[in-house]
């Protein structure tokens, strides 16, 4: 069994297609996660306010990385999961050989991110299989071997284990071990939801993604936005590398803009400034970005520092070039992601920081840290273990008082 | 809660039902009911099973063993009636292509025990059910089974006869054999014009044991793939006897259980593999596409590695005995030599000739220098990261500031092929 009992409670309902619900996560979280009255930094994210949502028209279609006809076209108020919605319909319409599959992905997916795209598209390209990852994942290898774009999609993130062995050995070496024969899997793209929702407890919470990033071969991307999500995965579907698509289940709803409607892609491997600042740069993708968001405007105002912030977008192969350029001009940096501290993305991103010669001259104060504990997600502890807003906002403290 | 779930959307279609003002198009069209009366309720989990007052258990013990399908008898007699054996000329292909293999696997087998090269495997004993059943595939089918320079060796695969390159890891290529027939099924469905094609997908009865085979053949089934499931089923998977894999009348009678058709063979008589993959190719291609499980029964004759010793965990009389009382080549020449076509003399000349042509190409191969230490880098994805490109870098530093500590020499372009 999948999705608890809470999901469904909290209109992750399965059956019933549902309207985006604008309402605050405030709002939608209160019966389950109360800020303590007197807080200051930890308050729950205003999505409607958050400067990392466009808004407006106008700001999604200024983004410089789309293209001009893109730009000049119109945009829809989509959540995360409608974006994505929106991008696999485009790939479906686009190309004939765009698979689809997982549990429960025709009658919409237990997410709705599959909505309607059985209908649209056929129950032959839209399809549920039966409740085993290891076989999801090796008949997509298979299906992307012969010429097919596979789109499979493993229903949580902690259920991605049983088909371990097929990612690592199978889809990652499928291109080198066919040498100068030139076959590979690349037409493999895995979508899955990751991270914390504030009740997921062990199995419903996970962010593996460093499991991915340990593997030659993958491309290991997580997307913070619905316009990022819909670049992303079109990217990703396209790509003629096998691709680990994480969606960070707790922005499906939450995270709200306006969408450029029409196709397009956004580069993977590369990094996205998001913030200008010249004292400290923080590193982080996917949900934390809206926590990071928050600590760097109080650190700012209460500091009076600028801070740098940086969406990896892609964990893997990352963008280091502009990770180390960053910290080559503010000398100081933390990391931030959900997923567990040793041996996670940030050891890989401060070990990148202190292996080079230049940057590690730069350095004045040690590369921090914040990150989920090395613990399994508890149930009744959840909200102590995601890096909240004090947190970051304490490393950046110790980072410019060190 | 998955329970829960479908519970959900069973409460659903009984609501429509009794609301009469409801058209039935409207339903779930999964959805069941119970009439009055009936000598089963159609439960969705099995909707065709009948009601039983008497409480009893099905016993594997009261199925007789699957029958074991044969078209030639030992001596080289044609036994079926419905078998067609291919023409003299075929058959004589046939027949060499199994010596062929034979005798590469003696030279390889020699070549690794001198140190020439690092791992072999051969097929002794099983050169019946990969020739036959080959024999009855279409150039265009695409084979899986269970390398060069970056892998070790036998691990083989080529592009331009659809076989995908091996992997170490067992039974994973299975449900990936599905999806391959899937898109096939799907590119056929979109183009009329491509040929009807099925996968052949190959493993050991051990692989059966994996949970990639189970995976595979549910997936397979459930999305109606064209693809034909071979098990070689040799008696042993390294030391292990099938006792100790399973306790089901082989892998065979699984095949059922999952909904697919199934048969198995006498994997040492070629006739009779080459009939039954012949008839599961069609079989695999009719009502839009499903699987088929063939079960090839033989005798892993050989070890199972050069890196085994199999009389650590089996006696060498039984060893020998397989390999003089019954073995694939010797039925076929016995057939061959019924029919007039091949004789002691025939026999001499083809092998003198065969083992000339494998040591020619073994020792051309040994003289080809190894491949650039730059493919070490390349294929990890389709363009090489910059960050591999420094790691080439670095290597080149290394080697370029230890010279004595590395051999470069045998490989093309030396240590320069790691530049940028």
């Amino acid at each position: 069994m999948r999705v608890p009992a809470r999901l469904y409670s909290r209109g992750l309902s399965l059956c019933i297609p549902q309207a985006p619900r604008i309402v605050s996560r405030e709002q939608r979280f209160r019966p389950y996660s109360t800020h303590p009255p007197n807080a200051r930094l930890n308050i729950p994210t205003d999505f409607s306010s958050t400067p990392l949502l466009a808004h407006t028209s106008q700001t999604a279609l200024r983004n410089p990385e789309l293209p001009p006809e893109v730009r000049n076209d119109s945009t829809k108020r989509m959540n995360l999961f409608q974006s994505i919605n929106d991008a696999l319909s485009l790939a479906l319409a686009a190309d004939e050989s765009v698979l689809l599959f997982g549990e429960d992905v025709a009658f919409g997916g237990v997410f709705r991110c599959s909505m309607n795209l059985a209908e649209n598209y056929g129950s032959e390209r839209v399809f549920n299989t039966p409740l085993s990852e290891q076989g999801i994942i090796g008949f997509a290898i298979g299906a992307a071997a012969e010429g097919m774009k596979a789109v499979a999609e493993i229903q949580f993130a902690d259920y991605v284990y049983p088909a371990f062995d097929q990612l690592v050995n199978e889809a990652a070496k499928f291109r080198y071990r066919d040498g100068k024969e030139g076959r590979h899997a690349g037409g493999l793209t895995v979508r899955m939801p990751c991270g914390g929702v504030g009740h997921g407890a062990l199995y419903h919470s996970q962010s593996p993604e460093s499991l991915f990033t340990h593997i030659p071969g993958l491309r290991v991307i997580m997307p913070r936005s619905p316009i990022q999500a819909k670049g992303l995965l079109l990217s990703a579907i396209a790509s003629n590398d096998p691709c680990i698509f994480m969606e960070p289940k707790a922005l499906y709803r939450a995270a709200v803009e306006q969408v450029p409607t029409a196709h397009y892609t956004l580069p993977l491997s590369k990094a996205e400034v998001l913030k200008e600042g010249k004292d400290v740069t923080v590193v982080s993708y996917g949900h934390p970005l809206y926590t990071c968001t928050a600590a760097i405007e109080a650190a700012e105002r209460d500091f009076g520092i600028s801070v740098e912030l940086i969406d990896l977008r892609t964990v893997y192969p990352w963008d280091k070039e502009c990770v180390l350029k960053s910290v080559r001009k503010t000398g100081r940096c933390l990391v931030v992601h959900e997923s567990m501290i040793s041996a996670g993305i940030g050891a890989e991103v401060a070990a990148s920081i202190q292996g080079d010669k230049e940057t590690f001259l730069r350095l004045e104060a040690p590369v921090m840290r914040v990150a989920g504990w090395d613990t399994h997600m508890a149930l009744l502890f959840e909200r102590f273990n995601i890096p909240d807003v004090a947190r970051v906002y304490d490393a950046i403290k110790q980072a410019i008082e060190y | 809660m998955r329970s829960q779930k479908y519970g959900a959307r069973l409460l659903r279609a009984q609501s429509a039902a009794v609301q009469p003002h409801l058209r039935f198009s409207q339903r779930w069209s999964s959805s069941i009911s119970q009439k009055p009366g009936a000598a089963g309720v159609r439960f969705p989990g099995a909707v065709d099973s009948k009601f039983t007052s008497a409480i009893s258990f099905e016993q594997p013990s009261t199925y007789p063993a699957m029958q074991t399908y044969r078209a030639m008898s030992p001596d080289g007699d044609i036994i079926s009636p419905t078998v067609t054996p291919p023409s003299d000329s075929e058959a004589l292909t046939l027949y060499e292509n199994m010596v062929a293999v034979s005798i590469m696997d003696v030279i390889m087998f020699d070549a690794q025990r001198q140190g020439r090269l690092s791992f072999y495997m051969t097929s002794q004993g099983e050169e019946g059910t990969c020739v036959g059943s080959a024999s009855a595939l279409e150039k265009e089918d695409v084979i899986f089974n269970p390398g060069r320079g970056r892998n070790m060796p036998v691990h083989y695969g080529s592009k331009e006869l659809n076989i995908h390159t091996i992997s170490s890891p067992l039974a994973t290529q299975i449900p990936q054999a599905a999806g391959a027939a899937y898109a096939l099924k799907m590119q056929r469905l979109a183009d009329p014009n491509i040929p009807p094609r099925i996968v052949a997908c190959y493993f050991g009865e051990g692989a059966a044991s994996e949970g990639d085979f189970h995976a595979a053949l549910n997936i397979a089934a459930t999305r109606s793939c064209p693809v034909v499931f071979i098990c070689r089923n040799n008696g042993y998977a390294i030391s292990t006897p099938t006792l100790e894999q399973y306790r089901g009348d082989g892998i065979a009678s699984r095949g059922t259980g999952y909904g697919i058709d199934t048969i198995r063979v006498d994997g040492n008589d070629i006739w009779a593999v080459r009939e039954a993959t012949k008839r599961a190719r069609e079989l695999a291609l009719t009502d839009g596409g499903k699987p088929v499980l063939i079960e090839a029964m033989s005798y892993r004759i050989s070890h199972h590695s050069t890196s085994d010793d199999s009389f650590a965990y089996r006696a060498r009389v039984e060893v020998e005995d397989w390999k003089r009382r019954d073995n694939p080549i010797t039925r076929l020449r016995k057939y061959l030599e019924k029919k007039g076509l091949w004789d002691d003399e025939k026999e001499k000349d083809a092998r003198g000739r065969i083992r000339k042509e494998v040591l020619k190409a073994f020792s051309e191969a040994e003289k080809e220098k190894k491949p650039p230490l730059r493919s070490m880098f390349e294929d990890i994805y389709e363009e090489i990261t910059p960050e591999t490109r420094r790691q080439m870098e670095e290597l080149k530093g290394v080697i370029d500031r230890y010279p004595e500590e590395y051999n470069v020499g045998e490989f093309v372009g030396g240590k320069d092929s790691l530049s940028k």
